[in-house]
């Protein structure tokens, strides 16, 4: 079988814009177009990053329920229906477009204050993806330890201090019920 | 005999001046509350979102340079230890703590962190009678460990049993607290580690008054998901980190007896005395000696012309 080559790099350009930027918005947003694998590798340090199986995904929950009001549909939430009610799809659907990467910032809090704002308490992003994933995989029996979705890297493994010895003066064990 | 005082209206007179004294110089120290720096900073603990993954534990341990635990922070069995029939407390090793606990009537259990709450007013501070304990404008109570003394007052002080005290070191010997990552980082208006480090964002950084609000508002949107009540926000008169719970205080560890007004003001009242009570005293009963000597004196030199 013979392909076109300039349809193979189309294609997997395509593929690749799928994968890389989650961000990037199908201009029908349909669970069917939904891209196959999201790499979310943004805050990628001290575990590796999380190959998330979008399309899985789409197939045990509504869209919504990760993009809220971006992807057209409605969000049934009354709190959020006080302004979304009419939301069509953004341009941008990604976490990371409206989740800051930069959180707990005491402006972030003061900016708040702003009456023209209602997304006083919106989480930073590594706080979305968690407070999103961990409580839906505890209610749907996911993975819920930590490194049931991310491998711990090098980095990590140092920073939990993994298969160190504890000097032994420091130890409590006598104490050890 | 026509000049002199008798001995009990003297005495009668000098208790009632002494008793004035009192009340009127303990009175101005009741006014002088401090409500607190306006713009100081602190931490609310979402208790609801905390799923014990103990990176703050971790983070804690790298940016004080602590030293390596017995089990990884990656361990959870740790959360099964119990010492001297207690969960696990902070100590030298570790300024803060990850608890574990199993709620009656709740699916999944609750998580509590503990650490030092840089109280407004702080007990540990004014126990301390070197001044080793500072609190910053910023909110952190940070100790000094050239000027300290090594008494330990400020460690029975604490409500919250906080402060431990390095017994391994035989020539380093100091507190060990949580300072709130002061000069590494607060300092500088950066959140500490342990904020930082949390995946959950079940604490919550910024200025004490914007926090408030964030838990009022945590409270008042998710209906029945919160106990209605911010621990922290009055308990020892004020702390800068605070806490929201799903379930009662009580059963997650809380001491619910820490009383709404600074430590400080069980005491206050008796310690503005003491420096009246050295200043006064002395001059008082060096008066009552001398007028008894007086008296003594005289009937002395009566006696004595008598014979004569």
């Amino acid at each position: 079988m013979k392909s076109n080559p300039k349809a193979v790099i189309a294609a997997a350009v395509l593929l690749l814009a799928g994968v890389l930027c989650p961000g990037t918005p199908s201009f029908a947003m349909d669970r069917l177009e939904a891209p196959e694998t999201v790499t979310i590798d943004t805050l990628a340090h001290l575990y590796q990053p999380v190959q998330f199986s979008h399309k899985r995904h789409t197939q045990l929950t509504g869209c919504k329920d990760c993009h809220h009001h971006t992807t057209g549909q409605q969000d049934r939430d009354p709190n959020c229906m006080r302004c979304h009610a009419q939301s069509t799809e953004a341009s941008k659907v990604g976490c990371k477009e409206c989740h800051s990467k930069k959180q707990f910032y005491p402006e972030q809090l003061s900016d708040a204050r702003s009456p023209r704002l209602y997304h006083i308490d919106k989480p930073g992003l590594k706080g979305a993806y968690h407070l999103n994933c961990v409580l839906c995989h505890e209610q749907m029996n996911g993975p819920t330890g930590c490194e049931g979705c991310h491998a711990l890297t090098v980095k990590g493994k140092q920073f939990f201090r993994v298969n160190e010895k504890a000097a032994p003066a420091m130890t409590k064990s006598s104490h050890a019920n | 005999m026509k000049n002199l005082i008798n001995r009990r209206g003297f005495l009668q007179g000098g208790l009632a001046g002494a008793a004035a004294a009192t009340v009127s110089l303990a009175r101005p120290s009741q006014g002088a509350t401090f409500e607190g720096y306006p713009e100081s900073l602190g931490v609310l603990v979402d208790l609801s979102r905390c799923v014990g993954c103990r990176s703050c534990e971790a983070a804690c341990n790298q940016e004080q340079h602590l030293p390596a635990p017995e089990k990884p922070f990656n361990d959870f069995s740790v959360f099964d230890e119990l010492e001297h029939g207690q969960k696990r407390r902070t100590d030298e090793t570790r300024y803060t703590v990850v608890n574990r606990y199993e709620i009656p009537g709740r699916e999944h259990p609750l998580f509590r962190k503990i650490q030092c709450n840089h109280c407004q007013e702080p007990a540990c501070l004014t126990s301390c009678f070197v001044n080793a304990y500072t609190k910053t404008p910023e909110g952190a109570v940070i100790y000094n460990p050239d000027v300290c003394v090594g008494c330990r007052t400020c460690m029975i002080a604490c409500p919250f049993y906080i402060p431990t005290f390095r017994y391994t070191s035989a020539f380093h010997p100091r507190i060990m607290k949580c300072v709130f990552c002061y000069d590494t980082r607060l300092a500088k208006g950066l959140p500490p580690a342990c904020v930082e480090a949390c995946p959950q964002e079940a604490l919550t950084f910024g200025r004490r008054t914007d926090l408030l609000e964030v838990g009022r508002q945590r409270i008042r949107e998710n209906a029945g998901a919160y106990v209605d009540h911010i621990y922290g926000e009055h308990e020892a008169g004020g702390t800068a980190w605070m806490y929201l719970s799903p379930a009662p205080f009580e059963q997650v560890g809380f001491d619910t007896s820490v009383p709404k007004e600074p430590i400080l003001n069980f005491v206050k009242d008796f310690l503005s005395i003491v420096p009246m009570v050295l200043a006064i005293w002395p001059a008082l009963f060096a008066g009552f000696h001398l007028l008894a000597k007086r008296k003594e004196k005289k009937e002395q030199q009566k006696t004595n012309e008598g014979e004569v």
